[in-house]
């Protein structure tokens, strides 16, 4: 029983960070139906802005995480203006391939300038205790990213419920061109959009060095994935549905590495994707919409 | 008229293939052709297998396909375990990697083509890693550490193969299955409103693709010694895809000769594999951004050859039109 709940502990910890990714995903998703398949590599950007922020400049934790992901949010946005802007009216499969063609080319990149040897991130940044709850010994590091994630959370729930911008998101996603003609800046919109998703998948990644220590350029491909499957598995292009799927998602993982399946650890992802979208195509928060020709 | 004029046409390509492949084959036991420039040749073969297999997929059915190294790897194996496990002849090991890629293709078509677009594309990347990770898991086969294969694709083998995929590619998408293929990738809902079973046509060019992947991993893994399941990443998707991409989406010839040119290069710079990488992309969403449907569109090499016959897509040889 205490293995469980420290299994799920563990799950909730890693699934809060496939969480915060796949919330810049299913935002994505939901304003420009484009699977930004980049997205996974911002996050790699942003654990290695991080890094750098605090073994060079030598900064604090919560420094490097704001500096990451402001950083990330301007990338995020450079990359939606060069590569997939020209596109929005293109065939999807173009831009899907753009999306393959620029994430390999940031993987490429970064690998290309610095190399492809992995980084350790530094202990002991933040002073870190354990809490030790009924048996169950909770790390400090699992409560930072918890408390990390829980905090993005509800300001991007804020964000997007109670400002103007997030009101013209929530519109634009709803319609592009009704939103156009009542007067709404599209363009800007979908950049805060990126702009937004993007700083959260910088944030994940500081705190995924933080938990995992170890940081290399191709990092970014399988957390990624399984955060564009959280976001279905929650019903893509719904804010709390991505919460959701990660979190479940996280949970399924630990619990099936508990098992003894480690190995299966990145199979088991797939396959609950693959049957939840042959089973509930729209996700488990999602409505099913016809389709017209 | 026209059946005797498209069979002499058949025949001499074909005889222009034997020619080919035999001046190449006294070429290689001659030593003209060092050992750098035989392995790009088998290379290019494989190659042109993959794109062919996927064009069929992506370009004719409009299926987004991106785990086609997952059949690539069902086909390596399986015919790394038919010989080396089993000791049967090289043959026998070509014939079954394809079958067991395509029944595997039918395994994963069946629920999966029910997705379009997006989720089809990252259910079938999903289906590749799979694959990948079951294969990792199998001691049978080595796990991490892969199988060892003797060297048995042969130049003849390879010529053979390749000819036998275009062949039956090119003449599938001309007839009467591959004019649906090409109604579902036109507009998949208007195709079944029209009353043609998409899901049926989408298994069948789905399977027939996962059979030539499957042939192309068995001339692979006899090709290069080990195999390993690391080789079958969703990267080696990505390679296939890009030639296909840039061939044109729907192009055969496109894809043939994409597979070709981008084999050469990719060889030649297989010594700096970051910088590789980085052309790639940036080839790949310059592409996109200027090129979208690719460097052949879907035009075939031929209607540059009669141009003025069939400005517009294909005048086929039943004499019914199709703007493909």
């Amino acid at each position: 029983m205490e293995q469980f709940i420290q299994q799920l502990v563990n799950g909730i910890s890693l699934g809060s960070i496939y969480a915060l990714i796949a919330l810049g995903y299913t935002m994505v998703y939901g304003i420009v139906k484009l699977i930004n398949f980049a997205h996974g590599d911002v996050f790699m950007v942003g654990a290695f802005i991080g890094f750098y922020s605090i073994t060079i400049l030598d900064l604090g934790f919560f420094t490097a995480l704001l500096i990451s992901m402001a950083a990330c949010a301007i990338f995020g946005v450079l990359i939606e203006r060069i590569a997939y802007k020209p596109l929005r009216n293109a065939t999807r499969i173009a831009a899907l391939i753009t999306a393959i063609g620029v994430s390999l080319f940031i993987e490429y990149g970064t690998i290309y300038i610095r190399g492809a040897q992995p980084e350790a991130y530094p202990n002991g940044i933040v002073p870190l205790k354990s809490l030790e709850i009924f048996g169950v010994k909770i790390s400090g590091q699992s409560i930072l990213i918890l408390a990390v994630s829980v905090f993005l959370m509800i300001v991007l729930q804020f964000i997007v419920h109670k400002t103007k911008i997030g009101k013209a998101m929530r519109a634009v996603s709803h319609d592009m061109d009704a939103a156009k003609l009542m007067g709404i800046n599209v363009n800007n919109t979908i950049s805060a959009t990126f702009a937004i998703g993007s700083a959260l998948a910088g944030a994940a990644g500081v705190v995924f060095g933080m938990y995992y220590t170890k940081i290399e350029p191709l990092m970014g491909i399988i957390p990624g994935l399984k955060a564009f499957v959280a976001a279905v598995l929650g019903g893509i292009g719904i804010i709390p549905g991505a919460m959701a799927g990660g979190l479940l998602l996280g949970v399924i993982e630990s619990l099936v590495s508990a098992m003894g399946g480690s190995l299966w650890r990145d199979a088991v992802a797939f396959i609950v994707l693959i049957l939840i979208l042959i089973f509930r195509p729209a996700g488990l928060f999602g409505k099913n919409v016809r389709e017209k020709v | 008229m026209n059946r005797v004029k498209k069979a002499k046409g058949f025949w001499s390509t074909m005889a222009v293939v034997v020619i080919f492949s035999v001046v190449t084959q006294f070429l290689i036991n001659g030593g003209t052709l060092n050992s750098f420039y035989v392995n790009a040749l088998f290379s290019i073969g494989i190659n042109i297998i993959l794109a062919a297999s996927l064009h069929l997929i992506i370009g004719i059915t409009g299926q987004f396909s991106i785990g086609h190294a997952g059949f690539l790897a069902v086909g390596a194996y399986a015919s790394a375990i038919v010989t080396m496990k089993l000791g049967l002849p090289f043959p026998v090991a070509i014939v079954v990697a394809g079958l067991t890629a395509a029944i595997s293709g039918l395994i994963i078509g069946i629920p999966t083509l029910r997705l379009r677009g997006d989720y089809l594309a990252i259910a079938t990347l999903g289906f590749g890693e799979i694959v990948r990770i079951i294969l990792l898991n199998i001691d049978y086969v080595g796990g991490a550490s892969g199988m060892t294969v003797s060297h048995l694709t042969t130049w003849p083998w390879l010529v053979a193969c390749v000819a036998i995929t275009i062949v039956v590619i090119v003449n599938f998408t001309n007839s009467t299955h591959g004019r649906a293929c090409i109604s579902i990738r036109e507009n998949e809902i208007a195709a079944d409103a029209m009353g043609i079973n998409t899901t049926f046509y989408k298994v069948m060019a789905f399977v027939i693709g996962a059979f030539f992947a499957g042939v192309a991993g068995a001339l692979h893994a006899h090709n290069f010694y080990i195999i390993q399941p690391t080789n079958f990443g969703f990267l080696k998707s990505f390679d296939i895809l890009i030639l296909v991409v840039i061939g044109g989406l729907g192009s055969m010839s496109g894809s043939v000769i994409a597979a070709i040119l981008l084999t050469i290069i990719s060889t030649f710079l297989s010594n700096y594999p970051e910088v590789r990488m980085v052309i790639y992309s940036l080839v790949l969403i310059v592409m996109m951004l200027f090129r979208p449907q690719g460097l052949m569109g879907t035009k075939e090499i031929t209607s540059f050859l009669k141009l003025g016959k069939s400005a517009k897509g294909g005048v086929h040889h039943d004499g019914k039109n199709t703007t493909a």
